[in-house]
C-alpha cells in the first residue's frame, strides 16, 4: 500500500516538476494528430511491429524460413495456399517475407541505436569540451562525411566477410557522423544557457551537466533525426543484402530475396515483387512517421 | 575576407581530409580477416606462390611502411593495380568514371525537369490535390528501394513490352561512337550519328529515371518550401499590390529567389546520386565505378577499393566546395567566412 502511495507521490512531483515538458508533448501530440500522413505512418509502423513480434508464430509454413525443399511446387505463382508464390526450392515466399520483417526491424534499430549513440557521445564530448578535443572529433566527422556511406559499408562488409551481423556493424560504424554534427551544434548553443551556468556554479560535476542538463535538451532533435533515419537504415541494409554482402542464405532477408528473385525475373515476377513491396511499405511508413514527427518537434520546418 | 583567401583555405583543408580518408581505408582494407592474396592466387596455390604474390604487392612489409609506399605511389598518380586482372586502378577508374558521370548528369537533369514543375504546382495549389500528389510522390520516391523498382521496370518495360534494352550502356552489336569525352550521348552527337545517340539514350533511360527519383523527391520538397516562404515576403506582396500579372510575379520574383537553395543543393544531390550508383549500376549492369566497387569488394581486391574510396572522397570534397562557392555566386549577399 505504501509503495503505491509513494509511487503516486513521486508521480505527482514528477508531473509538477516537468509541467512544461508535458505540455509541450501534449501540444506535439495534438499537432501530430492533425497530419493525416503521420497517422497513416503510425498505423503502418504499428502493423509492422505486430507482424514482427507475432509473425513467426502464425506464418503458414514456419519450416520454410530455413533450408527446406519442396521440389514439386518450385516457382509457383501466387495461389490460395501460397499468397506470394513459392521460390526456387518451393518455399513459401509469404512465410519468408513475414519472417524477414523482424530481422530488418531489429537490424535497423541496432544501426540507428549504435550509430546514434556513438554520434551522441562524440558530439557531446566535442561540443562540451571544445578546443582541441572538438577540433579532433569534428575533423574525423568531416572525413567520415566525405565518404558516401554505402561505399565504405561495402568495403567494410566485404573485408569482414558477408553476413547480416557484419552488415549491421559496417552500417553502424558509418552511421554516426550525422548525429555527431547535430549534437555538437546543439551542445555548443545549450552550453551557454543560464541553467547550465547555474548548475556549474552549484558545483555539478561535468558528466552530470552533460547527461542531465545538456543532453535531455538535445533529445527532441535527436529523436526527429532518428525517426527520419530509420527507414534509410532498413533500406541500406537491404541494399547490402541485395549486393550479396548482407544476410546469407538460407536466412530470409528482403534484400537477399529480391536479389535471388532477379535470376527468375522473366518467369517468376512474384519472387522479388513481394519482398520489395514489404520493404517499400516499411520505409514509407517510417518516413511518413518521421515527417510528422519533425513537424511536431521542429516548428521551424513546418510548412 | 575575399573569395581567393577562402578558396585557398578550403583547398588546403582538403589535404588533411584526404590523408585521414586514406588512413581509414588503408586500415580497413588491411586488417581484414579474409585473405585477399589466397583468394587471388586461387585454391591450388602453393605456399611459395602465395609468398611470391605477397612480395609482389609489398604485403610482407610492416603496415606503416606499406602505407607510406602506397601514399608515395598515390602522389605520383599511381593507385596500385588490381590483384584480379592486374589492371592499374587509375586506368580502370578513368575507364569507368565517364559512365557514372553520364548517368549522374542525365539523372540530375531529369530530376530538375520533373522536380521543379512539381514543386511549383505544389506551392501554387498549396494543400490542394497537386500538393498532395507531389507530397506523396516525393515521399514514395525517397522510400523506394531503387534496385527493386529498377528490376520491376526491367520486367515490365524490357522483358514484357520490349520497349527498352535491359542493361548495359550500348548495343553490343553496334560499334561505339569515336571516343572523345567518354560520354556516349555526347560522343555520338559529336560524330553526328543520331542512330547511335538513340541507342545510347534508350540504354540510359531506365537507370537515369531510377537514379533521378531521389532528385525529384528532394527538389520537390525543398523548392516548394522555399517558394512558399518567398511568396510571403514583402516584395512579392508589393508586386502583387502593384497589379503585376501573377505569371510575372511567379517566374521573375518568386522562382528566381526561391531557386537559390535548390541550385546550391544540386552539388549534394550529385553526391547522393554517386552513392546510389552502387545499386543502380548493379541492377542495370552499367559499367561505372559503382559496379567496379561492388566487383572489387566481392573479390576482396583491396587496391581498387582503396582507389575508389579515395577518388570518391576527393569527388565529394570537391562537390562540397563547389556547393559552398555557388551559394555566394548565386546570392551575392552571402559572404565567405
Amino acid at each position: 500500500m505504501s509503495v503505491l502511495v509513494d509511487a503516486r507521490r513521486w508521480w505527482g512531483r514528477w508531473q509538477a516538476e516537468n509541467q512544461g515538458l508535458i505540455d509541450e508533448w501534449r501540444r506535439g501530440l495534438y499537432r501530430f494528430q492533425q497530419s493525416r500522413l503521420s497517422i497513416i505512418g503510425t498505423a503502418i509502423i504499428v502493423f509492422l511491429l505486430i507482424v514482427a513480434l507475432t509473425g513467426r508464430s502464425w506464418v503458414p509454413y514456419p519450416e520454410d524460413a530455413g533450408f527446406t525443399t519442396h521440389v514439386k511446387i518450385r516457382l509457383q505463382g501466387p495461389s490460395r495456399e501460397h499468397f506470394f508464390g513459392t521460390d526456387e526450392y518451393g518455399r513459401d515466399i509469404f512465410t519468408r517475407t513475414v519472417w524477414a520483417t523482424r530481422t530488418s526491424l531489429i537490424a535497423g534499430t541496432v544501426v540507428v541505436l549504435v550509430g546514434g549513440l556513438i554520434g551522441i557521445i562524440l558530439g557531446g564530448i566535442a561540443g562540451y569540451f571544445g578546443g582541441i578535443v572538438n577540433e579532433l572529433i569534428m575533423r574525423l566527422t568531416d572525413i567520415m562525411l566525405t565518404m558516401p556511406g554505402i561505399f565504405l559499408a561495402l568495403a567494410i562488409t566485404a573485408a569482414l566477410g558477408p553476413g547480416i551481423l557484419h552488415a549491421v556493424a559496417a552500417l553502424s560504424i558509418t552511421w554516426w557522423p550525422g548525429y555527431c554534427r547535430l549534437v555538437q551544434a546543439q551542445v555548443l548553443s545549450i552550453r551557454e544557457e543560464d541553467y547550465v551556468e547555474a548548475a556549474r556554479c552549484l558545483g555539478a560535476s561535468r558528466p552530470r551537466i552533460i547527461f542531465s542538463h545538456i543532453l535531455p535538451n538535445c533529445l527532441s532533435a535527436i529523436v526527429v533525426k532518428a525517426s527520419m533515419d530509420f527507414g534509410f537504415a532498413v533500406l541500406n541494409l537491404a541494399a547490402l543484402g541485395f549486393i550479396g554482402v548482407g544476410a546469407q542464405p538460407p536466412a530470409p532477408e528482403w534484400g537477399a530475396m529480391i536479389s535471388k528473385g532477379r535470376e527468375f525475373l522473366p518467369y517468376g515476377w512474384w519472387y522479388s515483387t513481394f519482398p520489395g513491396l514489404a520493404m517499400f511499405l516499411t520505409v514509407f511508413g517510417f518516413n511518413m512517421f518521421g515527417d510528422g514527427f519533425r513537424d511536431v518537434f521542429d516548428p521551424r520546418a513546418r510548412r | 575576407m575575399g573569395l581567393r583567401y577562402y578558396l585557398i583555405r578550403r583547398l588546403l583543408l582538403i589535404i588533411p581530409v584526404l590523408i585521414g580518408l586514406s588512413i581509414i581505408t588503408f586500415v580497413i582494407s588491411h586488417i581484414v580477416p579474409g585473405d585477399p592474396v589466397r583468394l587471388a592466387a586461387g585454391p591450388q596455390a602453393t605456399a611459395e606462390q602465395i609468398r611470391k604474390l605477397e612480395e609482389e604487392f609489398g604485403l610482407d612489409k610492416p603496415l606503416h611502411i606499406q602505407y607510406l609506399n602506397y601514399m608515395r605511389n598515390v602522389l605520383r598518380g599511381n593507385l596500385g593495380q588490381s590483384m584480379m586482372n592486374r589492371h592499374p586502378v587509375a586506368m580502370d577508374l578513368k575507364r569507368y568514371f565517364p559512365a557514372t558521370f553520364e548517368l549522374v548528369v542525365v539523372s540530375t537533369i531529369l530530376g530538375v525537369l520533373i522536380g521543379v514543375p512539381m514543386a511549383m504546382a505544389a506551392a501554387i495549389f498549396r494543400d490542394k490535390w497537386p500538393d498532395q500528389i507531389s507530397r506523396m510522390t516525393s515521399l514514395s520516391s525517397i522510400s523506394m528501394p531503387v534496385f527493386w523498382l529498377g528490376m520491376i521496370l526491367q520486367l515490365i518495360l524490357c522483358m514484357k513490352l520490349h520497349l527498352l534494352p535491359i542493361s548495359g550502356r550500348f548495343d553490343p552489336r553496334t560499334p561505339l561512337p569515336p571516343n572523345v569525352t567518354g560520354l556516349l550521348l555526347v560522343d555520338s552527337l559529336l560524330a553526328g550519328d543520331l542512330h547511335k545517340f538513340g541507342i545510347a539514350l534508350k540504354h540510359i533511360a531506365l537507370p537515369a529515371f531510377c537514379q533521378s527519383l531521389i532528385g525529384i523527391a528532394v527538389i520537390t520538397r525543398v523548392l516548394r518550401a522555399d517558394i512558399l516562404e518567398v511568396m510571403q515576403r514583402d516584395f512579392v506582396i508589393m508586386a502583387r499590390a502593384s497589379g503585376l500579372p501573377e505569371r510575372v510575379i511567379l517566374f521573375k520574383y518568386v522562382l528566381k529567389n526561391a531557386l537559390i537553395a535548390t541550385v546550391a543543393m544540386l552539388g549534394h544531390l550529385i553526391g547522393w546520386e554517386l552513392s546510389g550508383s552502387v545499386m543502380i549500376e548493379t541492377v542495370f549492369d552499367w559499367p561505372g565505378i559503382g559496379l567496379y566497387a561492388v566487383r572489387s569488394a566481392m573479390t576482396l581486391d583491396f587496391q581498387p577499393i582503396m582507389g575508389i574510396t579515395l577518388f570518391v572522397g576527393l569527388l565529394f570534397t570537391t562537390l562540397n566546395l563547389l556547393v559552398d562557392i555557388s551559394y555566394g555566386v548565386i546570392d551575392p549577399r552571402i559572404r565567405y567566412g
